[in-house]
Order: C-alpha cells, then structure tokens, then sequence
C-alpha cells in the first residue's frame, strides 16, 4: 500500500470543478504521475497527483475537507 | 550570478523589508511576511538586513545555481536538499555550480527563506525590490516566480566577508506553533461591539482558516456581535460597515460579524469595515507564522506594552546578529 499524502494546507477537491466527474475513483487503475484531486490554497489549484502504479483503494479525506501537510489524502495498492 | 528556477513552487516571490511611505497612496508596504527569520537568514550569509531575499510559500521551488553561492533557508520548519540530500535549516549551506537546492514537505509555518550572499539582485521600485503581486510591482517582474525565470543574484558584501557563526543557535530561532496568542490593540471602533461580542473575541479560541495570503488571514470562531445603530450616510447597511477610512497595518476587520480577518503586509490601505482592533508590530510576524487550523487567542494590550514588546523584539533580534557576530 502507498499513501499519497498532501504536501500543502488547503480544501481537498476530487473534481476539476463543480458539476465534472471525479479525477479517480475506488477501484481505478492509476498510473505514476495521475491526477487524483486537487488542494486549493490563496485562490490556487495545486494538483495533488499519484507517485505510484496501481489500483486506488481509498479516500482518506472528503471532497472539500481541509488538509495539513503531510495528511494522508489517497491510499494505492501498488501493482 | 544567478538562480534557474525549475519548479516556481506555490508562490515563491522576492522579498526584503518592504516598500515603506507610500501607503497613503494605497501602497501596502509588501516585504517578508516573517521579517525576523528573513532577516537572520541575511546575517548567516554575510548580507546586511536590507537584502532581498525569497519567500516560499507551503510549497518551495526547485532551482540550480549557475555559480558558486553561499545561502541559508531559515523560517518555517522544512527538509531543505541539496542534490536531493539533507541539510540543516538556520545554517550556512556552501552550494557548487550547477547544485540544485529543493525542499520536502513544511513541517509547521507558513513560509520560509532563502537568503543568498549578495542578496536577490532586481531592480528597486519605490525604494524596495519586495514583490507586491496584485499590483505587479516590484520582485522579479512584479509577480511570483515561475519556471525558467532566472534570478540575479548581486556581488557579495563586505568583499564576501562572511559571520564566524555559521547557525542561529536554538534560542533564537522562532516557534513555529499550532496555538497562538497574538496581542492586540483595541480600536478604532471596539466600541461598536457589543460587551458579548467583545467577549466572543479577546476570551474564546479563533482558527486560521485556509483564506490566508499576505493580503490578510481570515480566522473562523464564535463570531462577535455589533451595537445596533442607524448606519451615517456613506456607511454600508451592516453594522460592521463603516464610513471608509484607512487602515492600519494589522487591523482587524470582522465582516458581518463572523469571520475575524487580520490585515497584513500585502492589505489594501482603506476601507468600510471597522477595524476592531490591531496586532501589535511585535506580532505581526508571529500572525505571519499562522498556518491554516492554528488556534489563537486574542490578548488586549495597551499602547505602553505594545511599544515595549517592540523594543524587546529588537533587541532579540540586535542579540542573534551579534551572537552571530553579524553586523546589521
């Protein structure tokens, strides 16, 4: 399992803007360097993206939750 | 010499001890958010405190230096690499030609700095190089940087004379908190608080909410609530509305009632909210350090205590130059 963890404070998205779909969902297959969500922070979009191959496994936090560095944000079983 | 920004981070912007006397024509004095940690990174590197330097912002930038350079990162705490290793922040770092300086996750803060032998070296706009962003001015062509930009970096000082200390040593570096007491003075227009409004605001605990930039930090808590009054002629409709009218550096204007937000060095110079009361000068740097979620307490102080803490500020601050054998 891989944590992708938020390198900056800021207000958790999961979708590109209001009404799109999901960047990722459960289940998905993710490739190094995917796009998983966003955190925005002083009115910038900062995109939080997977430093690992695999399937997403889970959310750790909620769309529009705030996150601290460090927070764990996406767990990846890696394969 | 120069810096090669590969990654701009954030909001990596050229700063030094702000654009001061031009406020009165809606100029906000700009300069690092946290002055005390920018200055002691000029002193570990043989600068004076009038250098500029870079402020990182969350997240810090990658870049190479084309010569030989001499910096320190001080500030809030962070992995600082060189070449993908780790060395010690609040220390003197030697970087090689071709070097590649980046950083790891912030551990706590807000912002942090990297200061270089000779300073940042762009043009003074109105006496200072600080990059104010909203009104493109200043720094390194009025904005934050981004990847590709190269930064020149000036001659070294003092002919490249550098302290015999090469770290600040523990005591005087910052705290870097999740709780903070900020003190205050009361004013203007405390007296359009309600005694329970008051209350709410110097006696419970208020958080950073992640609506803080250089411009101002917002705070969520209990809110506060205003006298009623029949609003004078040029005023809002709220009660938190007032006929416009400067402010201070560091006022602290509570919209509707609701969320505090504390003005800072990027702020607009005037406006039609009331400014309840204003962070100290000795503060300022401390509110500077506050990232999103830290608790605060208000403390109200009087004008005698605030200028006390100012001179006891400066003269922390005169101590760790000479501890360092600095010279400011």
């Amino acid at each position: 399992m891989a944590t992708i963890v938020s390198p900056l404070p800021g207000i958790f998205y999961r979708k590109p803007g209001p009404g799109k779909p999901p960047f990722a969902n459960e289940g998905d297959t993710i490739e190094v360097g995917q796009t998983l969500g966003i955190v925005e922070i002083m009115k910038q979009f900062t995109e939080i993206q997977s430093d690992v191959a695999g399937v997403l496994e889970s959310f750790e936090v909620n769309e529009g939750d705030m996150v601290n560095p460090g927070d764990a944000i996406i767990v990846i079983r890696e394969g | 010499m120069a810096f090669e920004i590969g990654n701009p981070g954030l909001a990596t912007t050229v700063q030094d001890q702000g654009r001061t006397g031009h406020y009165n024509v809606g100029i906000p004095q700009s300069g690092s958010m946290d002055q005390y940690s920018a200055e002691l990174g000029n002193a570990l590197v043989g600068n004076t405190a009038r250098e500029a330097v870079l402020e990182c912002t969350y997240l810090g930038p990658v870049l190479t230096t084309d010569s030989d350079a001499v910096i320190a990162v001080t500030g809030a705490p962070v992995d600082v690499k060189v070449n993908g290793e780790s060395r010690p922040q609040w220390t003197r770092l030697l970087l090689k030609a071709g070097d590649q300086l980046s950083f790891g996750v912030i551990q706590g803060g807000t912002r942090y700095y990297i200061a270089v032998q000779g300073g940042i070296d762009v043009p003074e706009v109105l006496g200072s190089r600080s990059t104010y962003s909203l009104g493109a001015i200043g720094g390194f062509k009025g904005r934050k940087l981004e990847a590709g930009d190269v930064i020149p970096v000036g001659a070294p000082l003092n002919d490249g004379k550098l302290p015999p200390a090469d770290s600040v040593p523990e005591e005087f570096r910052p705290v870097f908190a999740k709780e903070q007491q900020v003190r205050i003075v009361l004013g203007l227009y405390d007296h359009r608080l309600t005694d329970e409004g008051l209350g709410n605001l110097l006696n419970e605990e208020w958080k950073v909410t992640p609506v803080a930039d250089r411009m101002g930090l917002r705070y969520s808590g209990p809110g506060v609530k205003w006298k009623e009054r029949e609003q004078p002629f040029g005023a809002g409709s709220d009660p938190s509305n007032i006929v416009d009218a400067g402010y201070a550096v560091g006022s602290i204007q509570i919209p509707g009632g609701t969320q505090p937000i504390i003005l800072h060095r990027d702020a607009v110079s005037g406006g039609g909210y009331a400014m309840v009361g204003t962070v100290i000068s000795a503060d300022m740097d401390l509110v500077a350090r506050a990232a999103p979620g830290t608790a605060t307490t208000f403390q109200a102080v009087s004008l005698e205590d605030a200028l006390e803490a100012r001179r006891d500020l400066a003269e922390h601050r005169n101590k760790a130059w000479s501890e360092l054998g600095a010279s400011r």
